[in-house]
């Protein structure tokens, strides 16, 4: 993601030290957070994107794939606030009911690189040696593939579809994971305490998992909501190009991809869902960067 | 020269490893590739003729040897769509797909330039905290929705520009505008911390101090020196462009190989797909190092890190 700091978190490294003296570094940095205006409206607007979605069939009566020819491209009106598309089905419901499938082929996706992501980087940079060697010339060649373009051969090997594009994704984000992790853990492996717990006669996994992991989670936590944005974005993607979601599905890609054939007689079609993935991956960003200017300003 | 020497000998072993993953594509396909790619409709001989065409008859390593030394010599054997030769089709559209990143590349660097520079001249200003939220924004533009906004606008109802096509120059600039977008912003946020950064250093304060007047020192002193480390984003950014043309490509109908990649997704055409990925994770590894090379060019230090 961006790799230079917000304006709009500024404020972030005010908290008075002598003042948040005994209390610990996540309390400090949800201080900080709160504090930070463009973090709270992106978090706001995540929040309003996950529960429209969540509360879709309390908020609107209209059925997202139900087709209704009587009403095919009615512009937008109190009646259907988004309009309709070429098949007649209100926008405002398959933009509510399409949240939930285009936030969760995010969700899943990022899950998906964790799961693999963060084991290998973390035992990767505490072991080192032999296998850190092998793991990093792995990801070197990973990350020589074009972002887009490595999920786009996994589809093809795949196929298309929306479970597809969620594993296509999550492998695509690992490698710059684990290299993130493992940088991390290098530079908790070298602190006292890790020394201490190995004299202690504390296993490697026991050390791994309640003195290195701890250590390392804050970033982990900070790059996972910008890989969010980046993973929502991509998902949509694909399935604009047709590779994930398949018709009907009320899929954000795919009601855009599919007004765009109507764009002269129907701006609405293609216009007004894309304003939802907009305003959900800015939410995102916005919070992704004030997490990091509150929890780990190094990562700017 | 030692320096120019030993990253192109670490260029072996990573172009030997793109190939490998590259031709692995075929067999990581779940279930019988030849059945995948005749899309189930074959007839036996039918089947057999693909996969012997394909060399899947014979040993994997004689297969991935012959896959490297064709590939080196630029064949990709035939589209099991069209029939026709990967690498003419690869000759015919990688010009378009080249021309629309670096169009894409000169809008990004303008705009992500000037929005940074004055970001940064007039840090923790409105003005700075407009800037930088107008390059969020950038970052989270979804390119197909924003490229589809550009032709509603520009083509549909104020018809200044073609809304498909790539017949002339005038064809170029809502899709570099589009495929720019994500990447001028990234460059505006680099080019903004580095310039603080910049700003803070000694010199800066010395010209300063004796009486530079701002402006100039900007553009003399501040700025060419902030541009070392936005060279290096500008190069992945050209980079990553050629993964985000497919997108683009099909907004726009732009005859790249993105489009090419997609319609052979699509075919199930393994040949197609190999080219396509290989030529591009190759240009991607190329232009990193021609910026590796130009950065330790422009700062001697790194060379010697």
């Amino acid at each position: 993601m961006a790799s230079a700091s917000s304006p709009a978190t500024s404020a972030a490294g005010t908290v008075d030290e002598t003042r948040s003296a005994g209390r610990s570094h996540w309390a400090i940095g949800f201080a900080r957070l709160r504090r930070n205006t463009g973090a709270v409206a992106g978090a706001c607007v995540v929040l309003c994107f996950v529960l429209a979605s969540a509360l879709a069939p309390w908020i609107t009566d209209d059925d997202p794939v139900q087709v209704q020819f009587e009403q095919r491209f009615a512009a937008p009106s109190w009646r259907h606030p988004l309009g309709t598309d070429s098949f007649g089905r209100d926008l405002l419901s398959r933009v509510l009911y399409g949240g939930g499938l285009s936030l969760s082929v995010g969700l899943i996706a990022i899950a998906i690189s964790d799961v693999i992501g963060i084991p290998l980087g973390l035992v990767s940079g505490y072991r080192g040696g032999r296998f850190d060697n092998v793991v990093m010339r792995i990801v070197d060649l990973w990350l020589a593939f074009p972002g887009l373009l490595l999920a786009i051969a996994i589809v093809a090997i795949l196929g298309p579809g929306l479970q597809n594009v969620m594993i296509a994704i999550g492998i695509g984000g690992v490698p710059g994971l684990v290299r993130l992790v493992r940088g991390q853990v290098l530079s908790v492996r070298a602190l006292e305490f890790v020394d201490a717990a190995r004299v202690t006669g504390g296993g490697d996994a026991h050390i791994i998992r309640t003195h290195v992991f701890p250590n390392v989670l804050a970033p982990i936590v900070v790059l996972t909501t910008l890989r969010l944005a980046g993973a929502i974005l991509s998902g949509v993607g694909l399935s604009f190009l047709g590779l994930g979601a398949q018709p009907p599905a009320p899929e954000w890609g795919a009601i855009v991809a599919e007004g765009r054939s109507y764009l002269r007689e129907a701006w609405w079609v293609s216009t007004l869902p894309g304003v939802a993935i907009f305003l959900t991956v800015m939410g995102f960003n916005l919070l992704g960067d004030g997490l990091r200017d509150a929890f780990d300003p190094r990562l700017r | 020269m030692v320096y120019v020497a030993r990253r192109l000998l670490h260029l072996v072993p990573v172009l030997l490893g793109i190939s490998f993953l590259v031709f692995l594509l075929v067999h990581l396909v779940p279930g019988d590739p030849v059945r995948i790619m005749l899309q189930d409709v074959g007839s036996p001989e039918q089947v057999a003729r693909v996969r012997e065409q394909l060399g899947l008859d014979r040993p994997i390593y004689v297969q991935y040897v012959t896959f490297v030394v064709r590939a080196a010599q630029g064949d990709f054997g035939r589209s099991i769509h069209t029939r026709r030769p990967v690498a003419q089709e690869i000759r015919y559209r990688m010009p378009f797909t080249i021309r629309m990143a670096v169009a894409a590349t000169l809008v990004a660097v303008a705009l992500g330039i000037v929005l940074g520079a004055i970001a940064a001249m007039h840090h923790q200003s409105a003005l700075d905290y407009g800037t930088m939220v107008i390059a969020l924004a950038g970052v989270s533009l979804p390119s197909f929705w924003f490229g589809l906004v550009l032709i509603l606008i520009f083509s549909l109802h104020l018809r200044w520009l073609p809304p498909t096509g790539a017949d002339s120059a005038l064809h170029l600039i809502l899709p570099a505008i589009t495929l720019g977008s994500g990447a001028a912003a990234i460059i505006a946020r680099l080019t903004r911390s580095s310039m603080l950064e910049v700003l803070r250093q000694d010199y800066v304060r010395t010209a300063r101090a004796k009486g530079v007047p701002e402006r100039r020192m900007v553009y003399r002193h501040a700025l060419k020196n902030a541009m070392i480390p936005v060279i290096s984003i500008v190069g992945l950014q050209f980079a990553s462009l050629l993964g985000g043309a497919v997108i683009v490509e099909t907004v726009f109908g732009w005859p790249g190989i993105g489009r090419l990649a997609v319609d052979a997704i699509f075919n199930r055409d393994i040949p197609v797909i190999q080219a396509v990925v290989l030529v591009a994770a190759i240009i991607f590894v190329l232009v990193n190092l021609l910026v590796d090379l130009l950065y330790g060019w422009l700062d001697p230090r790194i060379r010697y890190t």
